[in-house]
């Protein structure tokens, strides 16, 4: 063990991997948002919720159906993303020509009745669940202790965030999505089903937060409001980052969450708040955001 | 010519006129009822409600700018109202005066940081923001932490009423209140009005016509928060209390909801909306949890399908102007 600027080592690096937990979650997170933001419009407020429905359904496949870890990591994303799809049908669907405040406010009230429902039947307090036999234990690094747990997450967060910036990018589908999202009329034009399409979007920024959701599990409990914290940081990454590039969600997310927790170890009174400072000085700098195209 | 043309718009001018004395009429007829019917301390709360969703209707339903933070300025003007009545030993005009000029300022920074983007973004930053100053309220000696600043003195306004009279404090909330409707409706129906009405449905068209677009809505935000604050202070005296639940979220969520029931752009909604939601509330209080899942229902239902609220339906069924 050794010590920089007098902070034992251990207690840096370990904070700086949290940072990058909460960095992949950020990044899972907002890079879901941007992608429902770019075809429908509408600010996901639901998205927290949905993540904490990721993170619970997880623990209920394993407490009653006995149904793993890996393959909640499946299962779930599927499932959430298939209450997302039906979502959209049966109300998103509705509002598209109407004043985007409109989206908001009914996502909001879906998150409300999502998170009271699952207080109604868990009560407020965490439910614990084991990290999967395969990545319990770590490693000794010399300067810090690795979790095996965590490792595997920042690794599959940054693959899945990578893996959905490819397909937005560089597939064909991903361009139809992008001409979509600049021109839906021009591209239904051409014989595409843009409502199709859009539909399976916003099931699939569901997913991503499911996902993040089922990673999140077994770090922290897992608990009805475990989402509605969380979503009022993504925004104001999303603030920071803007909402126009896709790898620009996934570096601002990385990089707030390293911010944060540097921020734990040197002023830890400030971690909380530190992303939402930033957000403040960013909008003083460069109110289009970091990665905007416009404001 | 120009007197058969603007004939029909003097007639609407009329009617309208009338249908909001009318209403107003119904309004001061209640108040003046109600405490000798419903518990004044009910009547009391909807009214600091009703006070708070006016200062926010003013935004989303008159310049069209949605802010999900709200409860920072009713929140923060709420302890700091009860702050200076209980520390500093301030007389009630004082300690009122100290939590709306808190919420003034706390609007003239937010506004300002907020206005720098549109849309999408300006609702989420007003929230992130509101977060940030929850956050601070958890940590800061001034706010109490959890348990908030109790047992807050009403004292004697000018030194002559004794606010711990109920009767006489809630005289002076439904006089307040009904000022501060006044002085919204006044604004509304200003010049300094039209151009925000006209920032809401075109400001690209707002801009080119030479307004500075930018201070018309940083004056509405700032308006918006200083009366938040004022509804803040007084739920400070009434309850003689200030607590978290002023800042928290929950609180910027509650005034959207009741001011979306009442009706969005329509004078009295949110007073409708407000004695709906507190009444509701109170009904509801015994099933716990189960208020989270009726609001965020409430607030579906009302997207879907009920998107005028309550007076805005009710004004055109009738054809007028509520």
């Amino acid at each position: 063990m050794f010590e920089i600027f007098g902070i034992p080592s251990q207690a840096l690096f370990g904070q700086l991997l949290l940072g990058l937990i909460n960095g992949s979650f950020y990044a899972l997170l907002s890079l879901g948002l941007a992608v429902i933001f770019g075809m429908l419009n509408i600010i996901n407020f639901t998205h927290g919720a949905q993540y904490m429905m990721g993170a619970f359904t997880a623990y209920l496949l394993l407490q009653y159906l006995g149904l793993n870890y890996w393959v909640a990591l499946v299962i779930v994303p599927i499932l959430i993303g298939a209450t997302g799809i039906v979502i959209e049908r049966l109300f998103l669907k509705r509002l598209q020509q109407l004043d985007h405040l409109y989206g908001l406010i009914l996502t909001f009230g879906l998150a409300l009745i999502i998170e009271g429902l699952f207080r109604n039947y868990y009560g407020s307090s965490g439910q614990p669940y084991a990290v999967p036999e395969a990545l319990q234990g770590g490693h000794n690094l010399g300067f810090m202790f690795l979790p095996n747990y965590r490792a595997w997450v920042i690794a599959f967060s940054l693959v899945v965030c990578f893996a959905t910036w490819f397909a937005i990018e560089r597939t064909r589908l991903g361009s139809y999505l992008r001409a979509a999202t600049e021109n839906p009329t021009l591209v239904r034009a051409f014989g595409i089903n843009v409502p199709r399409m859009v539909t399976l979007t916003y099931g699939f920024g569901v997913g991503l937060a499911a996902l993040a959701g089922v990673m999140a599990a077994p770090i922290y409990n897992v608990s009805p409001q475990m989402g509605s914290d969380l979503i009022i940081v993504v925004f104001a990454v999303v603030v920071i980052g803007g909402m126009g590039s896709i790898m620009g969600a996934i570096v601002t997310g990385f990089a707030l969450g390293i911010v944060e927790g540097l921020t734990k170890v040197f002023f830890p009174e400030a971690s909380n708040t530190v992303i939402f400072a930033i957000m403040i000085i960013v909008l003083l700098i460069r109110p289009a955001g970091l990665f905007g195209r416009s404001a | 010519m120009a007197t058969t043309d603007t004939a029909p718009l003097i007639r609407v001018y009329r009617e309208t006129v009338w249908s909001l004395a009318v209403a107003a009429a119904i309004l001061v007829a209640f108040l003046v009822v109600a405490p000798f019917v419903l518990y004044p301390i009910f009547v009391m709360k909807a009214l600091c409600f009703a006070l708070f969703a006016c200062a926010f209707n003013l935004l989303i339903g008159y310049v069209g700018l949605v802010s999900f933070g709200h409860a920072l300025y009713f929140g923060w003007a709420s302890y700091l109202c009860a702050y200076a009545a209980k520390s500093w030993g301030l007389p009630p005009e004082l300690a009122l005066l100290t939590g709306t000029a808190t919420a003034a300022v706390l609007g003239l920074i937010a506004g300002g940081l907020a206005i720098r983007r549109q849309g999408i973004y300006f609702a989420m930053i007003t929230l992130a923001l509101a977060q940030m100053m929850y956050l601070l309220a958890l940590r800061v000696k001034l706010t109490g932490g959890e348990d908030g600043i109790q047992a807050v003195p009403r004292g004697h306004l000018f030194g002559v009423f004794d606010l711990s009279n109920e009767t006489i404090m809630y005289a002076v909330v439904v006089v307040i209140v009904l000022a501060a409707f006044f002085l919204i409706y006044r604004v509304i129906n200003s010049p300094f009005g039209e151009v925000l009405k006209a920032i809401r449905e075109n400001e690209q068209r707002a801009i080119s016509l030479g307004y500075k677009t930018e201070r018309y809505k940083l004056v509405a935000f700032v308006l918006s928060a200083t009366l938040a604050g004022l509804a803040g202070s007084l739920k400070a005296l009434v309850f003689q209390l200030a607590s978290l639940t002023d800042v928290h979220w929950n609180m910027s969520g509650e005034v959207v909801l009741i001011t979306l029931v009442g009706g969005l752009g329509t004078i009295f909604g949110p007073v409708v909306g407000a004695f709906f939601i507190i009444a509701l509330e109170n009904y509801l209080a015994p099933f716990g949890q189960w208020v989270l899942v009726i609001q965020g229902a409430i607030f579906v239902v009302c997207v879907l399908v009920f998107r005028r609220g309550i007076v805005g339906e009710l004004a055109n069924r009738l054809r007028v102007q509520l």
